[in-house]
């Protein structure tokens, strides 16, 4: 059986990590690539990276980081932040990253997924999908939120799956954080729905909320930032909960 | 020295870079010599069955892989190209393994997903290529359509039915999985590789 994913999410402004920078034992605590590595040894199933800079020089930093990742980190990671076009994506594509995830481009220019998936196949493209419950319906924002788009959740993640998406990251932003859990009757429906994977992202504050959403939210992967970045638990002592929970989930094996 | 079949179908970075960390020599190329006179041979691929096959034909190297003496790898739609045929595209493919690829069933239901992506238990071991790893090991897997158990399965794994996670058949190998974006076990499944 295809196991859970656990998927730390870094960001990176100008090329360096800006949550987490307390961590010991790194020799150099910012640097994206350390970080990545870190939580590849403790058993993170994939990585996902996210460019926040909102300079040109920061974007052009981050391509070089990207092939950076791409020669020393050997399980698979997403980039995102930023997409707007086919080109921001084949540069980072063509520079090592196995899937960009794109967002607020997609809501604009929903023919930007088709020609995505055409071009690099659908397990290139991640859509991923900002909601809060609007009246009795979940709306799409964009920009981290602040704006409220007239696409409904579930119409467009579908319609985002026809065009080609491989999964579909979907945060509500009524729980992002919050550390209070995700909303699991709303990942349940989605992930029911759609024939492609679902991963959940945004409101995790335990263990047990990570467990819900995988279980009574049947997402197919979870994604957080600072339950690991503030080291409160690290992927290791996560995943091994989850499984002594009943999740299947990969433990890492070093012993090879 | 390690030849890396470039038939154009895109990137092959992942490749590359796992064979440095391993410390490996490697050259990318296209050049018949090259493939002929190499240690090894190893033919990655991404995207759509139909144009990998038909980029793979116009490099004219088809028949110089097909009577290759030396242990040739392929990877993904490298693997699935060995195949008898994919339904991705209605394509013939080069039949070295005796098995028809076909398109996985998403069940959402069941929590059955397509493409099957994620790591997922590979079992029933039985190919150099697995020595030192334990049955029921993880591997990364990303692909929509799957090559069916048959005589040259030699790791299989389930996804909605099973289906073949790795092929051999004499010295050609082929796994559906990507080693090399699979930590520590897909690094020691690609040295088994090397070493042979």
């Amino acid at each position: 059986m295809i196991a859970k994913r656990i998927i730390p999410c870094l960001d990176v402004l100008d090329g360096r990590t800006v949550k987490g920078v307390h961590f010991v034992g790194l020799s150099d605590v910012g640097d994206p690539v350390e970080l990545g590595l870190k939580y590849a040894r403790e058993g993170a199933d994939e990585l996902v990276y996210l460019d926040i800079s909102a300079t040109v020089e920061g974007r052009s930093t981050f391509t070089g980081l990207v092939s950076r990742i791409a020669e020393s980190i050997d399980i698979p990671f997403t980039v995102g932040g930023g997409i707007r076009s086919m080109d921001d994506a084949a540069r980072l594509l063509d520079s090592g990253a196995d899937k960009v995830t794109v967002n607020s481009a997609a809501i604009a220019d929903p023919g930007l997924i088709d020609r995505l998936a055409a071009k690099y196949g659908s397990q290139f493209v991640t859509v991923a999908v900002d909601a809060k419950r609007c009246g009795g319906e979940w709306m799409c924002t964009v920009k981290g939120g602040r704006d409220l788009t007239d696409r409904e959740l579930f119409a467009w993640a579908r319609e985002a799956g026809e065009r080609g998406a491989g999964e579909i990251l979907f945060t509500s932003m009524d729980n992002d954080g919050t550390r209070k859990g995700y909303p699991c009757d709303v990942y349940a429906r989605l992930s029911g729905m759609l024939s492609i994977p679902v991963i959940a992202s945004g409101g995790a504050g335990s263990v047990r909320d990570i467990a819900d959403v995988l279980t009574a939210g049947r997402a197919d992967a979870a994604l957080a930032a600072s339950i690991f970045h503030y080291g409160e638990i690290t992927i290791g002592e996560l995943k091994r909960e989850l499984k002594g929970m009943g999740i299947e989930v990969r433990i890492q094996d070093d012993k090879f | 020295m390690v030849a890396i079949i470039d038939y154009k179908t895109g990137n092959l970075d992942s490749v590359c870079n796992a064979l440095k960390r391993l410390g490996a020599e490697f050259v990318l190329t296209s050049d018949r010599t090259v493939i002929e006179r190499s240690d090894k041979v190893l033919m990655p691929g991404v995207g759509e069955a139909s144009s990998a096959m038909k980029a793979l034909e116009e490099t004219g190297l088809v028949p110089c892989i097909m009577n290759l003496k030396q242990p040739v790898l392929g990877i993904c739609i490298g693997m699935q190209l060995m195949c008898l045929s994919s339904e991705e595209g209605n394509t013939e493919c080069l039949g070295i393994f005796r098995s028809r690829v076909r398109r996985l069933q998403s069940s959402p239901g069941e929590g059955i997903k397509v493409p099957h992506v994620g790591w997922n238990r590979v079992t029933s071991l039985k190919s150099p290529l697995f020595k030192g790893i334990p049955e029921g090991t993880y591997f990364y897997f990303v692909h929509s359509y799957a090559a069916g158990i048959c005589d040259d399965t030699a790791a299989a794994t389930c996804h909605g039915g099973d289906f073949s996670a790795a092929l051999q058949s004499g010295r050609r190998f082929g796994v559906q999985f990507h080693p090399e974006k699979s930590g520590a076990a897909g690094a020691k499944l690609l040295k088994n590789y090397l070493e042979l």
